[in-house]
């Protein structure tokens, strides 16, 4: 299952938070591929965010193993100090969360601080991931001066810098208006073809999932499980094309638990 | 309540200061306060020439600034530290909850006796007395502040790296809880001074000991004289932090 191309990895993880009387996320297996762009689609309070964080290393999954690249992820440490330069991966939050007391530019040095670089080395990697989130020359403002959009671009940016495998981003654009929210997702496709990370993207929105994705996974039911997957072709993602409005209603279904309407080729969690 | 401008409400407070004075040597030459009990305000200036003249001014002011500020010092980086700790450490918060409760409530005079008895008539006991009432409010000052530092902090710092103790006190609890400190740290300014003239009431050289010694020869003047050089010395050390502060917490709106 954990391929030479996989980043990390899922094996019939369970959570709970009370020792196992009650599970929120059980039997859920999921392996990710270098460079592809993962979408995590299911209703408000699923269990997506605290899926996002058992990848993360924040969350101990109660069940099952949780594996990255030829490495375990069992402690968070484990995870993040690979290889000392970069980190295994990184988390762009919902509320941005940036720290008020931070400049933009020292909020996006934050998850640099701690490696094994020098000062130089950091400040370029700052000012690189700046530039890519299209937000050059803005390093000295504080966060509070910021619109939403701004202030999501330096998460995005704080979470580039540290050159992850795995990009987990957590409904990152759920807060922002529609135009802005628009603007973001273009500019996030353009910068996974430049830096061909392996994205991992947490959303409610299926047509935000189908913009964006490679692949959809639908997480749904309680205790939460994987109960659809969806793979995306650039052919599949014109909002106006049939195919597009033959995903959206698989995916409602699939969200809904009722049985897959059909209409293309379609993998069940438990198939692969 | 309707806002002033601030070149308005100096203008106002200089008008209230000048009315409060103005008042106040009014009725001691119409004799409606007697001048035995309260000097005119015409007569501070020449007690304090005397002090000044006598050396006595510049000595309890160099006196009383060495017990401040090291009272001052001493009490605000123990109660502040003390306070993190307990904000940040259940265990230790649980261990000293019980301790705290008991101390609290006693006052930074009624440790005089243990000042005395432990330090004796110098520097270090009146330094004592200060740092105990200092240290109470910054202890209560950092716990609040850490307390109310949003866990969410917490969770991105463990994202970053920084999840350890250490990556938690220096890269979220320090930054975060500054504005609290910081506010510690000014009421602390204030207090410190209240102390001073507790502290050397018991024959401590400095400015509380030397308005006793003029009380005890009904010199009101003189008290007065020590009473407004306080207020000078608090204001100019709460302007002085004013700066430091308003540096430190550059990034608040």
């Amino acid at each position: 299952m954990n391929g030479s191309g996989s980043v990390a990895c899922l094996e019939d993880v369970g959570l709970s938070h009370d020792g196992g009387q009650n599970f929120i996320l059980r039997h859920v297996s999921l392996s990710l591929q270098q460079g592809e762009f993962v979408a995590l689609l299911g209703p408000s309070g699923v269990g997506k965010s605290t899926l996002l964080r058992v990848f993360m290393g924040l969350s101990k999954p109660t069940e099952g193993r949780v594996t990255g690249a030829n490495q375990s992820v069992a402690g968070v440490a484990a995870g993040l100090r690979e290889a000392g330069k970069r980190r295994a991966q990184a988390l762009v939050f919902q509320d941005a969360r940036l720290m008020p007391w931070r400049s933009v530019l020292r909020n996006v040095m934050f998850g640099l601080e701690g490696l094994a670089l020098t000062r130089e080395e950091k400040l370029a990697r700052a000012l690189a991931a700046l530039r890519l989130v299209g937000l050059e020359g803005e390093g000295g403002r504080w966060p509070r001066r910021l619109s939403g959009g701004q202030r999501q671009r330096v998460g995005v940016a704080r979470a580039l810098t540290v050159d992850p495998d795995l990009l987990l981003m957590d409904e990152p654009f759920g807060a922002l208006d529609p135009i802005t929210r628009g603007a973001l997702q273009d500019e996030l496709l353009k910068i996974w073809q430049q830096t061909h990370k392996t994205v991992l993207f947490v959303t409610h929105d299926i047509e935000e999932a189908l913009k964006l994705a490679t692949r959809i996974v639908v997480l749904s039911g309680a205790p939460a499980g994987i109960t659809g997957e969806l793979r995306v072709e650039d052919s599949q993602k014109d909002p106006n094309s049939s195919a597009f409005k033959v995903y959206t209603a698989r995916l409602r279904a699939m969200i809904a638990g009722e049985p897959d309407p059909g209409g293309a080729p379609y993998w069940h969690s438990a198939e692969i | 309540m309707r806002t002033l401008s601030k070149r308005n409400r100096l203008l106002l407070s200089a008008v209230g200061l000048f009315v409060f004075f103005g008042a106040w040597e009014a009725s001691v030459r119409t004799g409606f306060l007697p001048s035995g009990m309260v000097p005119a305000p015409s007569s501070l200036w020449q007690a304090w020439l005397d002090e000044v003249h006598g050396g006595f001014w510049q000595q309890a002011i160099v006196d009383s600034l060495s017990h401040y500020s090291l009272g001052l010092l001493v009490g605000s980086i123990f109660g502040a530290l003390l306070g993190l700790l307990c904000g940040m450490v259940a265990v230790v918060d649980g261990l000293l909850e019980g301790i705290v409760r008991l101390l609290r409530p006693v006052p930074g005079l009624a440790w005089v006796p243990f000042a005395i008895l432990w330090f004796g008539l110098n520097t270090a006991g009146a330094t004592f007395v200060i740092a105990i009432s200092v240290f109470w409010i910054n202890f209560y000052a950092a716990y609040a502040a850490v307390r109310s530092v949003d866990p969410e902090f917490y969770e991105l710092a463990a994202a970053f790296g920084h999840g350890s103790f250490w990556g938690r006190l220096f890269k979220v609890v320090l930054p975060a809880s500054a504005p609290g400190l910081m506010a510690g740290l000014r009421t602390g300014l204030g207090q410190g001074w209240m102390s001073v003239v507790a502290a050397e009431l018991f024959g401590v050289p400095g400015i509380g000991a030397r308005m006793m010694q003029a009380s005890s020869l009904l010199a009101t003047d003189v008290v007065v004289v020590y009473m407004l050089t306080m207020a000078l010395l608090y204001a100019l050390t709460d302007f002085l932090f004013g700066f430091v502060s308003s540096y430190i917490l550059r990034w608040q709106p």
